[in-house]
């Protein structure tokens, strides 16, 4: 095949090349993950929104009444990761939960790092466990982990 | 929306409809120019007497922004046409020509939409649809999502795994009449499919949509036109579409709220259903939706194997609409009801109502 009967071939990588403002709810809940804390948001009716967001998912509302939220809680539903995406914060298999953290009525997506599918059961408890680097992004938070008594204290 | 006296009678009239694994040495432009000619062909019209055109598409999914733009050549844009198109499911471009035709300034439209996933990878272009700042980030796979929503079934008792395999069991059995089906079995026996291990935790291969290359075309047409382009057109009684929270953790999982409100709008219990074609990507979506839509022994689910058999990423909407109304032009059932989702776990719904004469 001469160089002309190649057909043409070229690089093309998707992005985005805007910045954004995370704004003041997205931004402190960011902002919270840099000094490992989390936070959420209360609604109208006094339950409370994890991660915040700044408009009620439901009613519309505005919210902007942050709390800080508990580091543990239950798994709600899961699955298992393997391979993780090459794109994802994780290398190695886990699973990917919704998380309700204790006091708060809605669940987060995270990961749970346990080293197999077998440890893995709804309702296990949970607990944060933190990059040591963390730079104001959802994978600042490592992931949960067991919750066991040393932990727990 | 349901139909009431005020709603101008508008059909489907013509369809065309393609899936393939992969779609090799056929780019869009090629696939949809052979699809638009055969749903005009079949309607006997030229692009001159369609009034308005609308395609669904993926910038995300083709790589390349305004890739619509292209797929236009598969129209013929000149002489100028009146042209829009969504980043949805092409059923979407349906409700949208359905508006333009209510409006009144056009008795026709052409409708379609593809995808082409082969050329990449469509469970990572549908995890940059979540939440940018708290979900995207972790890339989710649409497959995990559903996932968790399975295992939410199964744990509340709400699904078992037999029932799945035989939802699996049902498409691959239908799928089998469906030349478009990629996955179909006219023996598949339900042991097999309970033996095959998960691979998407709680879900087997068989429970997730077979992923494909393909396209639709479909054309709509107002009152008098409706009939002189089709024997017997495929009415559309009622067309809704509905939006649940884009925050999964807020929703119950278990439920399709937007997909039972917009059967509800588009008028699913005035009469009997002889068919219904659900858009869900796991047989588990599919079991949520049967329930939202309260469909009763007497009507057949997904005869064409559903996305179970062939699932076109921005064309698998618009093929339950195209299933449906195939049917009823065919004389084969009366009456049936189409439904397309997008988003994660059935958040966004679409229903339509089609009825023969």
């Amino acid at each position: 095949m001469s160089e002309l009967e190649k057909p043409l071939r070229a690089e093309l990588t998707v992005e985005y090349p805007f910045t954004r403002t995370t704004g003041k709810v997205i931004g402190a809940f960011m902002t919270g993950l840099r000094e490992k804390r989390l936070f959420g948001i209360k609604r109208s009716d006094g339950s409370v929104l994890v991660p915040p967001l700044e408009y009620d998912p439901v009613s519309s509302e505005p919210l902007t009444e942050m709390v800080e939220v508990s580091q543990s809680g239950v798994v709600e539903t899961w699955t298992w990761i393997d391979p993780p995406r090459p794109q994802s914060p994780w290398d190695d298999p886990h699973a990917l939960a919704l998380i309700r953290l204790d006091g708060t009525d809605t669940s987060m997506l995270h990961a749970v790092l346990v080293g197999s599918r077998s440890e893995m059961r709804t309702g296990m408890r949970v607990t944060a466990q933190w990059k040591e680097e963390r730079v104001g992004h959802i994978a600042d938070l490592e992931g949960f982990i067991q919750e066991t008594e040393e932990v727990h204290s | 929306m349901s139909k009431s006296n005020s709603f101008r009678d508008v059909a489907v009239v013509s369809v065309a409809s393609h899936q393939t694994k992969t779609l090799s040495e056929v780019n869009e432009v090629q696939l949809m120019a052979d699809l638009i000619s055969k749903c005009r062909k079949s309607a006997g019209v030229t692009q001159e007497e369609i009034g308005f055109t609308c395609s669904g598409s993926s910038d995300f999914l083709a790589g390349q922004a305004f890739s619509f733009v292209h797929t236009l050549d598969s129209v013929g844009a000149f002489p100028p046409i009146s042209e829009s198109h969504v980043e949805m499911d092409g059923a979407f471009a349906l409700y949208e020509a359905w508006v333009k035709l209510q409006i009144g300034e056009v008795d026709t439209a052409l409708v379609y939409s593809y995808g082409k996933p082969s050329a990449g990878s469509v469970i990572d272009v549908l995890a940059t649809q979540l939440d940018p700042y708290y979900v995207s980030p972790l890339w989710p796979d649409c497959f995990s999502l559903a996932a968790l929503q399975a295992r939410l079934l199964l744990d509340k008792g709400l699904i078992t795994l037999e029932k799945m395999a035989e939802i699996s069991m049902r498409s691959q059995k239908n799928g089998f009449n469906n030349p478009n089906a990629v996955r179909s079995s006219k023996d598949v026996s339900l042991e097999n499919l309970m033996n095959e291990p998960a691979i998407v935790d709680p879900l087997r291969a068989s429970d997730i949509a077979e992923i494909a290359d393909g396209g639709c075309a479909v054309i709509l047409a107002a009152g008098d036109k409706a009939k002189s382009f089709c024997e017997r057109p495929a009415w559309i009684k009622g067309i809704d579409h509905r939006v649940d929270s884009h925050t999964l953790g807020v929703r119950d999982l278990t439920r399709s709220p937007s997909a039972f409100l917009a059967a509800e709008k588009a008028g699913r219990n005035a009469d009997r259903l002889d068919l219904a074609e659900i858009h869900g990507m796991t047989s588990t979506q599919e079991l949520i939706l049967e329930k939202e839509f309260d469909l009763s022994e007497e009507t057949l689910v997904n005869l064409s194997g559903g996305c179970l058999a062939s699932d076109t990423m921005m064309a698998s909407g618009l093929i339950r609409i195209s299933e449906v109304a195939s049917r009823i032009i065919s004389g084969q059932v009366d009456r049936g009801l189409a439904h397309a989702t997008s988003g994660p776990c059935l958040q966004q719904n679409l229903v339509c109502i089609l009825e023969g004469e």
